[in-house]
């Protein structure tokens, strides 16, 4: 069963110029849950939806420290992920080494670019099947950056990935001026209801689904704590929610639901191929 | 294209019945759909522009640039896919540290093309690896030898060039650029020229959100290459957009 | 920055075949044998002391530009104070020939970072880093480079001072000298800085020219024409070939 004769391997150039493969890959990113990312002008702020594959078990990390300038987000492979954040671990340690100081969050992720590119131009490699949100700090501030399966990276003023992450995109673009001046603490919660707009009505936020982690000016990257999430939980907790599920499905595409959390179970590819 | 689909466009390492190698043509596609790009040598340098096409407010300015440096007197700028760019501009930089580690000068800009041509042409030959989805234009300027630009398309092919032009609206760039006197004009000139064919070929219906990136290579930056000071980009700049709302002003006249 | 193959890199699709730009290797030019070999056991021409030190508001460090071949005064023009960038100067002693090598490593590191143009610029201390990585790397290896080199900088303002030598033994102070004038002209900094701990650039570089003349006379492998590098809040700067002014009327009463 194809699409078309021209998606079967990364190496295969469609007649329109397109890559299918590295597109499909892609895909895979949406099939995580949504995750957030956002930044005043001292502090990047990374907020995850967390998801757990059965009643008994924990809900599956999402947050991963790389350095103490530095922490990711995830979403789609979560294998696929632990393979680029170890890259990524080795590479701040190796400059530390080195060189005494903290690598440039700039050059991390170039770095990084250049590693996903060789999986889309090879017969014997697939793209990484994840996104990421990567929250840093060096001395030319706080940074946002979105990387892709398909090798490229973005500074972002904010970006939202991931299961129904449009409905957040719509949230951060039109809150986008309020955020380089706004506190810490409202730039969690911007984070947060940004988050929340990317669930279907029946479900909320709580302690045990949402991840947050940060870095500023002179603090390392730092995860919360349960208690910690439960107070900023807490301030937004009883404001109108936007719109309904009614309203938001449209505004967001078709494949982006394929994650959603009350879809049934066989919707997700569960073959050795975890996607948080 | 009769041979579309027949099977025989599957590989880069596979003919056509008629002979030809349609994944380097599929690669070429890509680097259609992407902006524009544009080098302009004149008399004293190289100039080179790059519509930049922003596809969401969340991205930072600034971001993904298109023009890089390769080595203190080679600029880059690039259409097509800008991951696959990157690589090249790797596999460039490399070159040209390899060639000072080995001659004690930095590269001609001759030698450096004919290395990353090589590299490119490398990936039309194997079904394993998948022609490179970008065209490359290099420029540098050198007291002694003067200013000298060369771009190399998907399939490894490459030229020397007075003015080029690719991407998207390469057409009618071309069709711009073609009207200038290219050898007797100075750099400083040219970038407002880069600037005013950015902004005319840019399709606002399209793409809504662009940014100009303009950089040179020139007898004024005493054979550096860098990006315009922010004053003669901004001059650029707004000329370029004078210079659209005079041509859409004489549009309706015509009519 | 471009050594490329690590653990997590993907092994290369071609063998055998030569790498791109790197046709020109000869074969047959491999140096390590398999019946072990020699490791280089002495310096060959050599550069003699470094003498550097902070002021208030800067670093200044200064070497002579003799090149000894054992004891014979062989090369009378051999630099060796260097302006790495805006940020950081280096002088090195010992083997001229592993300083030229190490000197070009640097300066392409310098041109790889100016190329991503990526508002950073490395700074003394990681440089400083660096080298002692890179000295003991070799060290450890039993093929050091035979070298001395004293690192001075601003660190974001601030005046930085460190030496590495041969085994990788790193230190910073207030007050650096390496080879004889670590005896000859170390004390008469140390007393002077004791005396004055924070003087003044023209405080210091009277004193370092007062060091270079002692090490003039006493110094059987010195010269009496020096360079000097300042780093300070207006950036850095290379002076000379100074010459030291000799006069030898005290020589008659030496027996």
């Amino acid at each position: 069963m194809f699409r078309n004769q021209y998606d079967s391997d990364v190496t295969v150039w469609s007649p329109q110029g397109r890559l299918h493969q590295v597109e499909y890959a892609m895909e895979a990113v949406k099939l995580g849950s949504a995750t957030v990312g956002l930044k005043n002008k001292t502090h990047a702020v990374i907020i995850a939806l967390k998801r757990a594959s059965s009643e008994l078990s924990a809900h599956q990390k999402k947050v991963i420290p790389i350095d103490s300038h530095i922490g990711i987000t995830i979403s789609g492979l979560t294998a696929d992920a632990r393979i680029l954040s170890r890259y990524m671990r080795t590479e701040c340690l190796n400059y530390k080494y080195s060189h005494d100081s903290p690598l440039p969050v700039s050059r991390l992720i170039s770095q990084l670019g250049n590693k996903m590119q060789t999986c889309t131009q090879r017969y014997d490699r697939r793209p990484y099947g994840v996104g990421l949100l990567v929250a840093g700090y060096d001395e030319l501030g706080p940074h946002i950056y979105q990387t892709c399966p398909s090798a490229n990276f973005f500074d972002c003023k904010a970006m939202s990935i991931g299961a129904r992450s449009q409905s957040a995109r719509t949230y951060l673009e039109k809150k986008l001026e309020e955020f380089p001046n706004c506190g810490f603490e409202d730039l969690i919660k911007h984070g947060l209801r940004a988050l929340r707009d990317t669930l279907p009505n029946e479900v909320d936020l709580n302690t045990k689904n949402v991840s947050i982690g940060y870095v500023g000016k002179d603090v390392i990257f730092k995860i919360l704590n349960e208690n910690e999430i439960a107070s900023y939980l807490n301030m937004i907790e009883g404001e109108e929610r936007r719109g309904t599920a009614a309203e938001a499905a449209p505004a967001a595409p078709i494949r982006e639901d394929a994650g959603d959390e009350s879809a049934p179970k066989e919707a997700i590819p569960t073959v050795a191929m975890d996607t948080e | 294209m009769s041979s579309i689909g027949t099977g025989y466009d599957l590989s880069a390492s596979q003919f056509s019945p008629d002979g030809r190698v349609f994944q380097v043509e599929y690669a070429m596609k890509a680097v259609e759909n992407s902006g524009t790009a544009i080098g302009l040598r004149g008399k004293d340098g190289v100039v080179f522009g790059v519509e930049k096409i922003v596809t969401s407010k969340l991205y930072e300015p600034g971001a993904n640039k298109r023009i890089f440096n390769i080595d203190k007197h080679v600029g880059m700028s690039v259409a097509g896919l800008i991951a696959d760019a990157r690589q090249l501009v790797d596999i460039a930089r490399r070159e040209s540290a390899n060639y000072r580690s080995q001659y004690g000068v930095s590269i001609p800009l001759n030698y450096l093309n004919d290395r990353v041509s090589m590299y490119m042409h490398a990936h039309t030959l194997y079904s394993a690896v998948r022609p490179f989805g970008c065209s490359i234009i290099m420029g540098s300027f050198d007291p002694q030898e003067g200013p000298n630009m060369f771009m190399i398309d998907p399939s490894g092919v490459s030229y020397g060039f007075h003015g080029c032009a690719t991407g998207k609206a390469k057409q009618s760039a071309k069709t711009e650029i073609e009207k200038l006197k290219l050898s007797t004009m100075t750099c400083k000139e040219l970038v407002k020229e880069a600037a005013r064919i950015i902004y005319l070929v840019h399709d606002e219906l399209k793409d809504k959100n662009f940014e100009m990136e303009l950089s040179w290579v020139c007898e004024e930056t005493k054979g550096k290459h860098e990006r315009v000071p922010e004053s003669l980009y901004l001059e650029a700049e707004k000329s370029a957009k004078q210079a659209m709302e005079a041509e859409s002003d004489s549009d309706t006249e015509d009519m | 920055m471009y050594n490329g193959v690590d653990q997590f890199t993907a092994k290369p699709f071609w063998h055998n075949g030569p790498a791109p730009g790197a046709i020109y290797n000869f074969p047959g030019t491999k140096t390590h044998g398999t019946n072990g070999s020699q490791r280089s056991q002495t310096p060959i021409t050599t550069a003699t002391s470094i003498v550097a030190m902070k002021f208030n508001g800067g670093v200044i460090i200064a070497g002579d530009i003799l090149g000894s071949y054992g004891s014979l005064a062989r090369f009378r023009n051999c630099p060796r104070v260097l302006k790495v960038n805006d940020n950081i100067i280096l002088g090195a002693g010992g083997d001229y020939g592993d300083y030229q090598y190490v000197k070009d490593v640097i300066e392409q590191k310098i041109v790889d970072e100016e190329c991503l143009d990526d508002g950073f610029k490395i700074k003394p201390k990681s440089m400083y880093c660096w080298l002692t990585r890179v000295m003991y790397n070799r060290r450890s290896k039993f093929d050091p480079f035979w070298n001395t080199f004293v690192v001075g900088g601003l660190q974001d303002g601030v005046p930085f001072l460190g030496s590495v030598d041969k085994l990788g033994t790193a230190f910073e102070d207030n007050a650096i000298c390496t080879g004889y004038g670590a005896y000859m002209a170390l004390p008469i900094l140390r007393s002077a800085l004791e005396a004055n701990p924070s003087p003044t650039e023209e405080e210091a570089r009277a004193l370092i020219h007062k060091c270079m003349e002692v090490l003039f006379y006493r110094d059987a492998r010195s010269f009496p024409k020096y360079q000097v590098a300042v780093i300070n809040k207006d950036g850095t700067d290379i002076q000379g070939p100074l010459e030291i002014q000799q006069n030898w009327n005290l020589a008659h009463m030496i027996n």
